[in-house]
Order: C-alpha cells, then sequence, then structure tokens
C-alpha cells in the first residue's frame, strides 16, 4: 500500500483529533502498517476549524505532514469550506449529511455522505457521532481493516462506553456497505 | 543493570514525542521531575504527573524555570535521578543551572522542546534554533552531551540514553526536541523491563575516611556518593579542589574545568552516535538531525532518482559534535547540505570540521513549519552541477 494521506476536519470538540488517533492506532498497533498523526495545535483548537493529518503507509513514513489527502472526512461546513480544495484529484470526500452542505462540489471527487448525527441521536448519545463516521469511513475506503479499527475503537473511548461506541462504529460501517451495495 | 519492572509498562502504544520522552524518563529510573510547563512541552510534565504517584515519583510545578532546575539538582544529591523540561524561553532561564551541574558534576537530564524563536517566539510550532544555546548557553567553559530524537520512538530510547549517560558522565544532558517530534503521534514500543539497559548512579563503596568527592578516576569522572550517607562531602559552584572546597586559583581552575571538558571531548568516541546511510562513495552528504533528518528523506530519494550520489549522516548526539567522522568524509565528498530550522547554527561545526577542503551548503529555515524537501532537493541538485562543470 502507498503512503495515504487523511485529513479530518470539524469543530472542536467534535472529536476530530480523537478521530484521527482512533486511525492512526488502528493502523500502527492493529494493522502491522506504519502511521503518523499531527495535529493542528493553536486557537483552531478551541471552538473554530481543527483538523487531524493522519499518514497510513505499509512502509516507515519520513514526512508525517500531509499536502494533498486522497481521503478527507469533514463533519463541519466551516472545515468543508477551508479544506476541501486541498483534496487530491479523484480523492474520496466523507461528510456529515446534515452537517455539511456539499454546494460547488469538485466533480472529480468521490463523495460519501452519512447522518451521522441522527444515527447517533439513534443510539442515545450525539457525541458518538465521529465513531459513526469512523465506522462509515473503514467501510467505503478500506484504509484501515474493520477489526483493527474496532479494537482501536474499544481502547481509545472512555472506560464504560465501549459498547456504546461499537455499536456507533458498527452503524456507520453498515450503512457504508449498504451504500456500496446500493442498498441505502 | 536493568530498569525497575514498576516503571515500566511494556507493549506498543500510538503515543506522541512528549509522551514517549515521560515514558523514557521513568524507565531510566527517573523518580523527581521539577517543571514549570510551557508549550510545546507540557505533554511531558502531564505524563509524568499522572504516572508518578502510581510508582513513587515527585513531580514539583515550580513557581519557574530557575526553580525547576535547581530543584532537579538537590533531588539528584539526595540519591534521585531527576529531570526537568521546558521550551525556549525556560530553557534560556535554565543557563545558569546547565553551568551549576556542569560544575558541581551533577548528573542529571534537561529536556527542551524547541519552537521558533527568539524569545516566546512560535509557542506551538517548530524550531531547531537552540542548539548552540545547548552547546554554549550557560558562561564559562564546560563538556556537555545533547542528543536529538527524530520520532516518538527515539524519544523514548534517547531518554533513556540521556539518563544514563548522565550517570556514566556525571553530567547534564540535554535532550534536544523540537515541537514536530514532541507533537507528533507515532508507534512506541516499550520492551519488557528486563531488556532496558540502564547505569546505575557510580556510587563510591569505599572508607569514609579520606573520601574526595570530586577526585577522579583514569576516565576522568569521579564517582557520587548520597548527601547524608556519612561521607564528609561539600559541594559548590565555586572553582573547587578534590575535596569540593573553594580555591581560587589559577591552578585549581586549570586542574579542574581542564577535566570537565576533557571528560566529554576524551570520551567523545565512546558518546558520539550518528546514523550513516549510503556514505561511502557519496558525492553529497546531507548532515541533519532531529526531524529535519525525515523531512531530509524524500529529497535525497528523489535526487537519488536522478542519478545523484547522495548520502546522510544523521546526528544522534550533536554534542559531543562528530568532527572526527565528518572530517574524513570532507576528503572524499564534493558537498555537505545541513539543512536546520534555524539560520545556520550546527553548520558552523560542519565548516569547522571541512575547514575549506569541500564546499558546505545550508538549507535554512525560520522555524514555524519544518522545511520543504524540495528546498532540499533543490540544494542537493545545485551541489551536483557544481561537481559536473
Amino acid at each position: 500500500m502507498a503512503r495515504t494521506e487523511i485529513k479530518i476536519g470539524g469543530f472542536g470538540g467534535q472529536g476530530v483529533i480523537l478521530s484521527g488517533y482512533i486511525i492512526g492506532r488502528a493502523a500502527a498497533i492493529y494493522d502491522s502498517k506504519h502511521a503518523t498523526m499531527i495535529q493542528a495545535f493553536g486557537p483552531e483548537a478551541r471552538g473554530s476549524a481543527c483538523s487531524a493529518q493522519i499518514v497510513v503507509s505499509a512502509e516507515p513514513i519520513a514526512y508525517p505532514y500531509i499536502t494533498t489527502p486522497q481521503i478527507m472526512i469533514v463533519m463541519s461546513q466551516e472545515a468543508y469550506t477551508k479544506f476541501s480544495p486541498e483534496l487530491a484529484e479523484g480523492g474520496i470526500l466523507i461528510t456529515e449529511e446534515e452537517l455539511v452542505k456539499t454546494h460547488n462540489l469538485r466533480k472529480d471527487l468521490k463523495h460519501f455522505s452519512i447522518p451521522a448525527t441522527r444515527f447517533a441521536e439513534e443510539l442515545g448519545r450525539k457525541m458518538v457521532l465521529n465513531i459513526v463516521m469512523m465506522g462509515f469511513m473503514t467501510s467505503v475506503t478500506g484504509i484501515v481493516g474493520v477489526e483493527a479499527m474496532r479494537q482501536a475503537v474499544k481502547v481509545s473511548v472512555p472506560k464504560g462506553t465501549e459498547h456504546l461506541n461499537l455499536n456507533a462504529f458498527n452503524k456507520g460501517f453498515e450503512y457504508g456497505e449498504k451504500l456500496k451495495s446500493g442498498a441505502a | 543493570m536493568k530498569a525497575d519492572p514498576k516503571g515500566v509498562v511494556a507493549g506498543a502504544y500510538f503515543i506522541d514525542g512528549d509522551h514517549a520522552c515521560a515514558e523514557g524518563a521513568i524507565a531510566a529510573g527517573c523518580r523527581f521531575v521539577a517543571g514549570y510547563p510551557i508549550t510545546p512541552s507540557t505533554e511531558i510534565v502531564e505524563r509524568i504527573a499522572e504516572r508518578f504517584p502510581l510508582i513513587g515519583g515527585m513531580f514539583i510545578q515550580m513557581e519557574d524555570e530557575i526553580a525547576s532546575s535547581i530543584a532537579i539538582q538537590g533531588a539528584v544529591w539526595g540519591g534521585k535521578k531527576a529531570m526537568t523540561v521546558t521550551s525556549g524561553p525556560g530553557f534560556s532561564l535554565m543557563m545558569e543551572h546547565i553551568g551549576l551541574a556542569a560544575m558541581t558534576e551533577t548528573p542529571c537530564v534537561f529536556v527542551d522542546v524547541q519552537r521558533g524563536g527568539p524569545s516566546t517566539g512560535l509557542p506551538t510550532l517548530p524550531g531547531q534554533g537552540d542548539m548552540m544555546q545547548a552547546r554554549w548557553g550557560s558562561h564559562g567553559d564546560y563538556g556537555i552531551i545533547a542528543l536529538c530524537p527524530n520520532s516518538p520512538q527515539e524519544s523514548f530510547d534517547l531518554t533513556i540514553k540521556a539518563f544514563n549517560l548522565a550517570e556514566q558522565y556525571r553530567v547534564p544532558v540535554l535532550v534536544m526536541l523540537d515541537e514536530c517530534v514532541g507533537h507528533m503521534t507515532e508507534r512506541v514500543v516499550v520492551p519488557p523491563a528486563d531488556e532496558i539497559e540502564i547505569t546505575p548512579r557510580r556510587y563510591w563503596d569505599g572508607p569514609k575516611e579520606g573520601f574526595l568527592l570530586f577526585k577522579a578516576g583514569p576516565d576522568r569522572v569521579p564517582p557520587m556518593v548520597k548527601a547524608g550517607d556519612g561521607y564528609n562531602i561539600h559541594v559548590t559552584s565555586l572553582t573547587h579542589d578534590e575535596r569540593g572546597y573553594p580555591v581560587m586559583t589559577a591552578a585549581a581552575q586549570e586542574k579542574l574545568v581542564r577535566r570537565l571538558i576533557d571528560k566529554i571531548r576524551l570520551n567523545s568516541d565512546a558518546i558520539v552516535e550518528c546514523r550513516e546511510e549510503q556514505t561511502a562513495g557519496a558525492d553529497v552528504v546531507i548532515v541533519s538531525y532531529g526531524i529535519t533528518s525525515r523531512i531530509a528523506i524524500p529529497a535525497i530519494e528523489q535526487a537519488r532518482r536522478e542519478g545523484v550520489k547522495v548520502g546522510h549522516l544523521r546526528l544522534i548526539t550533536a554534542w559531543p559534535f562528530p568532527a572526527k567522522r565528518i572530517r574524513e568524509l570532507s576528503h572524499h565528498v564534493s558537498c555537505f547540505v545541513v539543512p536546520e530550522i534555524n539560520y545556520g547554527q550546527m553548520v558552523r561545526e560542519v565548516e569547522r570540521c571541512v575547514a575549506g577542503r569541500t564546499r558546505v551548503e545550508r538549507v535554512s529555515h525560520g522555524g514555524g513549519a519544518v522545511h520543504n524537501p524540495k528546498d532540499i532537493y533543490a540544494k542537493i541538485m545545485s551541489c551536483g552541477k557544481e561537481e559536473r562543470k
């Protein structure tokens, strides 16, 4: 697998950094790949657009920053506006359906969207929307193995919330699988 | 000696360089940390503060960096392994006490997670501008050791090494991280305690009668004792004799300060560590350290694809500098390229060792980001062109 650059964008507090951490941990610890994560530090980490940069590769990673991400996950309108122009030609854009209106969507992109907030609310905690997004991302990109991701979710979320978070992950994953088979 | 299993939680982690540094210190046996938290080093003391109560360590948030850098030295004389952690502005405040640790031969570790400077500069963004300060920042003359990790794994490994070198040479050792390595998250493997080699303090166990705290053996390193163990000791920052008593003469100065310098200089073959890759037969050699040693790799690979013979020498110890090796290479290499996140610091060492025998090119960056690998690539290619003329 060649070097893949992933960017996650959203508001500070939405679990953007935790999502990046879970992808990196799944790849580097449970999927025998190499991964680096760099998070944006500064005022953007405290309320406005916030981002995590992850590189996943079969080879050791020298340059840890991302330049043209092949995969982008956005959970806020501001993040969509600010970050989506950076996506590589033909890249994968994953959006939260109700939070992001993809106006002027680039024609070259593969776009997948999911009502993750609604699913999270149905599960009882709006907070787990980022984990729903992670399940969905795992299905539509295949960048990290699904079992590695489940393992990383389980050990990365607060104790006592593992069950809820795994349900959230599975919800997102199943939605992605259905979407791919044309059933959603 | 092997690491204390109480402090080592073996396993594979996905953590940043700051957290890895904290784990390295704990594995090395550090049980006292004093600090005044400062970005981008704060995560180190956060992890220490969380971990220490469980393993019998003590963390104190001091009133400032001056107090922090002296508190650790008290802890060392009380028998603990100790470190302090900071970034640029705090590092400046600690300078006097780096000199104190050198003068009193107090083994301890200073961690500087470098950010853009001068002054408060760029708190959240990387720099490598403290490299000469690490060597020469305290007044007077002394020897020092400074290490440069380029990944969270090395942050763990080299923090252990820093503690080991501090004990081996009774010297303050500096771990020169940078914001990028400190805040980058990557896989870190913490081995089981019985696979981690620890250098114990070189305690004197001979008779109390006639003991001399600053009488060195053939390696120029005197043995240690613990305050309160019954040995008559006197520790002063003034120029002192082998008993530790102040002696204000040129002869005492020559004897003591020459030894402080020689114990690093004359042991430098044993201390110096660098990693070389394809330097044999290279036309151009990149000399790099810290995060820049990773940023240079895409540039090196691209230049090699264009047919340029590029070697890479990475400093693990910035101080002492691998002078001998650079001198050897300068007889065969047509150009050294030195990228660093400052306007030219370690490159001066390269120039000194090369002594005009061949070209030395710097690739400077003021800080706030890492280099664009294209800039390093362009410099390599311009060297190659010159050579082909």
